[in-house]
């Protein structure tokens, strides 16, 4: 718990320099101030052990990033030829397996589903995705499995014991 | 020489998510009904957002100001699916049903017939 409550205050305060631009020692005290709050509202509220995943701080993620940049570019394009024949859609629903096995990595593999175009997720249960598909290839996309293996690997090494 | 290459490329990106914008908007008009509409509405959530933001950033040169589109970038890219999803579920939990075409002839014919074609989405 304290080294939980230890790097969230590294982080907030990260953020906090970030985003602000103006180090005079007031307005640095109050950066400190709000960041002990927060880090104190935390702990008494016991999110910190609940929300905080190591999934967050694994070089991973970045690189996961970039693929998932990378899938959205190609689906925003296919999706935008479909707007110009709105004629030749097919939208369906399809059910595909959810192989993650934390709650964070479903869940992101229906973030993820979400998040390009042309895949929209209507239910996630542990086992199962519910997704409405504009087209055949958006359907591809997803039956393919290339995400639900991406977001596997995402989780990879860092899955916390249980 | 380099700080007009610079501008020129952003001013591409900031041009290029301008037009991805209006495309999602003239999906949203084009497509059928409620939830092939939402795909449209990705492309503005997604494509038109990263490409206004990278324009921008270069715009602004490196600085802090760089961290701060980003953020929003990546905020932008944490909600948008949130909010689609939601939509989506409370069309779901409406009993819309997704128009497919995949249905055998006469359930699309009492489709017709129980929801009018064209504005599915408006009986809020």
């Amino acid at each position: 718990m304290n080294r939980l409550a230890f790097s969230l205050t590294l982080l907030l305060a990260a953020l906090w320099l970030a985003v602000s631009g103006v180090y005079k020692p007031v307005i640095l005290a109050l950066g400190v101030a709000s960041v002990a709050l927060v880090v104190w509202l935390s702990v008494r509220m016991r999110v910190i052990g609940v929300e905080h995943n190591p999934v967050l701080f694994s070089w991973r993620l970045p690189a996961y990033w970039f693929w998932l940049i990378k899938r959205i570019f190609w689906a925003n394009i296919q999706v935008t030829r479909r707007v110009f024949r709105p004629d030749s859609i097919k939208p369906a629903v399809i059910k595909v397996p959810v192989p993650q096995k934390t709650s964070v990595g479903k869940v992101t593999y229906g973030n993820s589903c979400t998040l390009t175009p042309g895949t929209v997720t209507l239910r996630l249960t542990r086992e199962e995705l519910t997704a409405h598909v504009l087209d055949d290839e958006s359907a591809r996309d997803l039956t393919d499995g290339s995400m639900a293996e991406k977001i596997c690997w995402l989780e990879g090494n860092t899955e916390p014991k249980r | 020489m380099l700080d007009v290459l610079i501008n020129i490329l952003s001013w591409i990106f900031l041009l290029a998510g301008g037009a991805f914008g209006v495309i999602g908007g003239l999906g949203m008009v084009r497509f059928p009904d409620f939830y092939t509409r939402l795909h449209a509405a990705g492309v503005t959530d997604t494509l038109c957002a990263l490409l206004i933001v990278l324009g921008l950033v270069l715009q602004s040169g490196f600085s802090l100001l760089t961290i701060k589109l980003l953020l929003i970038l990546l905020f932008l890219l944490f909600t948008a699916p949130t909010a689609t999803h939601a939509l989506a579920r409370a069309a779901m939990v409406d009993g819309l049903e997704p128009g497919d075409q995949q249905d055998p002839p006469d359930m699309v014919e009492r489709d017709r017939e129980t929801k009018p074609q064209g504005e599915p989405s408006s009986n809020t």
